[in-house]
């Protein structure tokens, strides 16, 4: 078992929860709440790194942030390290190909709360802010929940932008998925079946815990 | 660094402002609670996950703001999987010192290189790559000559192939049409596919056994299908089939080295290079080193 390669794993996962739910909730909750032009198109860009080859994500990053784009210069020279190649890097490719699994759960989750329990919350004098802290969020938890989840487990199964933009480099890029890879050139099936047990396993609790937290959130009535 | 500083900040920042907001949150949930007794019961739960969340993803961010002490890197082309495998652990027993080895076709390690990856030490299969590296000026110097790789033609156990240093076993089976699958690593960019191509074009095998070719991602990975699934075999690295992971899966012949132009293998230190990995570059030159790497079936060139 590859522990560095686990750590590295669980990071990006939550890593990318981190990162992107509150992007979800703010986009996700415009999406469901709002009318506006252009959502229809929004809606579809969403969507997009659903259908995109893993390839075609990490040829874009490469291009966009490798050592010898202007960006990959300028975040080089700040940062002394190149993007590509880095778990900052892979971490943005991850938060780029888990935008659909996090803003449509949280859309649909927003979209459950019917429009007359706003407006009560409204007349009862509760602010924007409180409203959606107090009535909004709390309803839309279990697509929140779901969100965080599918994406945690999608991460941790990504495996073609991991191969392009990350090399894998032990403890920084070498995520689990690489590892089963890397471990089978190596003819060591034993520890590539290990991790993929672990993978299994870990996606299998990951599943099970949405269905229980989503059953548990959903309000009683008393 | 800068960045670690500000990746620092920032973490602390988040952490000050989610612990501000949920904080504030819970005084109002319990507030809420107090007016409302039992009657919502969800509201206790949510704070229960949310507050199972936020922990999770602050104890992400603080960890992904610590810069991690790690061994360098060392990039190393697939035929040295397990050669180069076996001088580092020697020399981790020697000196106490460590290396991490990242193995894929030379080709991709080079790209990487280009595209910035943190690596320090690069081993190619053949000199091509590191002189473009060089020119580049991504390199310390020009590197030096560390071994000459060679090919074999390996038949895993139950193949009808016939292995010979002609390829005529090979021949026969592919005008009997009994050659299903037959595994070389990719010549665009890996060096040992190359020399597979170079081989069997010699011997007017290329067009011929075109259908039937699968192509591995790098010399490790043509080597895991010539043995996998209903491959007829392949042609691999010397270095590999006698590593004992491959060994006794089959038979192999070495083929001449008028087949094809010779994997002359070149090492070079990349531009970040430190302390530790100049001395492992001093030790892969030792009579040790050599002997372990002439053991894996490479000709060692003289200092």
């Amino acid at each position: 078992m590859d522990w560095s390669a686990l750590q590295v794993s669980l990071s990006l996962g939550l890593g990318t929860i981190a990162v992107l739910l509150p992007f979800g909730i703010w986009l996700g909750r415009l999406l469901a709440v709002r009318e506006f032009r252009g959502k229809l198109l929004v809606e579809a860009l969403v969507t997009v790194p659903l259908v995109l080859p893993p390839t075609v994500l990490g040829f874009y990053l490469l291009v966009t942030f490798g050592a010898r784009s202007p960006l990959g210069e300028a975040f080089t020279a700040f940062a002394g390290q190149s993007l590509a190649f880095s778990f900052q890097g892979l971490l943005l490719a991850s938060a780029i190909a888990n935008i659909p699994f996090v803003v449509q759960p949280i859309q649909r989750g927003f979209e459950a709360i019917p429009s007359d329990v706003r407006e009560a919350a409204a007349c009862c004098g509760l602010t924007p802010w409180q409203r959606f802290w107090q009535i909004e969020l709390p309803l839309a938890w279990p697509g929140i929940l779901t969100a965080a989840i599918l994406a945690f487990a999608h991460t941790l199964g990504e495996f073609g932008v991991v191969l392009m933009v990350g090399g894998s480099i032990p403890g920084e890029t070498r995520t689990l998925s690489v590892a089963i890879y890397d471990r089978m050139q190596a003819f060591d099936d034993r520890g590539a079946g290990i991790m993929a047990a672990a993978l299994l396993a870990i996606a299998i609790t990951a599943l099970i815990l949405t269905t229980a937290l989503s059953r548990r959130a959903v309000p009683r009535r008393g | 660094m800068v960045y670690d500083a500000l990746v620092t900040c920032l973490a602390t920042v988040g952490f000050r402002l989610l612990a501000a907001a949920t904080d504030g949150y819970r005084v109002v949930l319990s507030r809420a609670e107090l007016d409302a007794g039992d009657r919502h019961p969800m509201r206790p739960l949510l704070w229960r996950n949310f507050r199972w969340l936020v922990t999770l993803l602050l104890l992400v961010v603080s960890a992904i703001g610590v810069e991690a002490q790690r061994p360098p890197i060392v990039a190393a082309a697939s035929d040295l999987q397990f050669a180069l495998d076996s001088v580092a652990r020697r020399f981790t027993a020697d000196t106490g010192e460590r290396v991490e080895l990242v193995f894929g076709s030379s080709g991709t390690l080079t790209r990487q290189v280009v595209e910035g990856a943190p690596f320090e030490l690069f081993l190619s299969a053949d000199e091509s790559y590191v002189e473009k590296l060089s020119a580049a000026g991504l390199t310390r110097d020009s590197g030096v000559l560390y071994a000459v790789g060679r090919i074999v033609i390996f038949a895993p156990r139950g193949s009808p192939l016939a292995v010979d240093d002609q390829l005529a076993g090979l021949g026969r089976l592919l005008s009997s049409g009994g050659v299903k699958r037959f595994a070389i690593a990719n010549p665009e960019h890996a060096p040992y596919g190359r020399a597979a191509e170079a081989a069997l074009r010699a011997r007017n095998l290329w067009q011929p056994l075109q259908p039937a070719l699968v192509l591995g991602e790098n010399i490790s990975q043509a080597a895991q299908f010539a043995v996998a699934g209903d491959a007829a075999g392949g042609i691999l690295a010397y270095s590999l089939v006698l590593a004992p992971a491959l060994r006794d899966r089959g038979t192999f012949a070495l083929l001449p080295e008028s087949l094809h132009p010779p994997l002359r293998q070149r090492m070079v230190l990349l531009k970040r290079a430190g302390a530790t990995t100049e001395r492992f570059y001093q030790y892969l030159r030792q009579p040790a080193a050599r002997e372990t790497l002439r053991q894996f079936g490479f000709a060692v060139p003289p200092q």
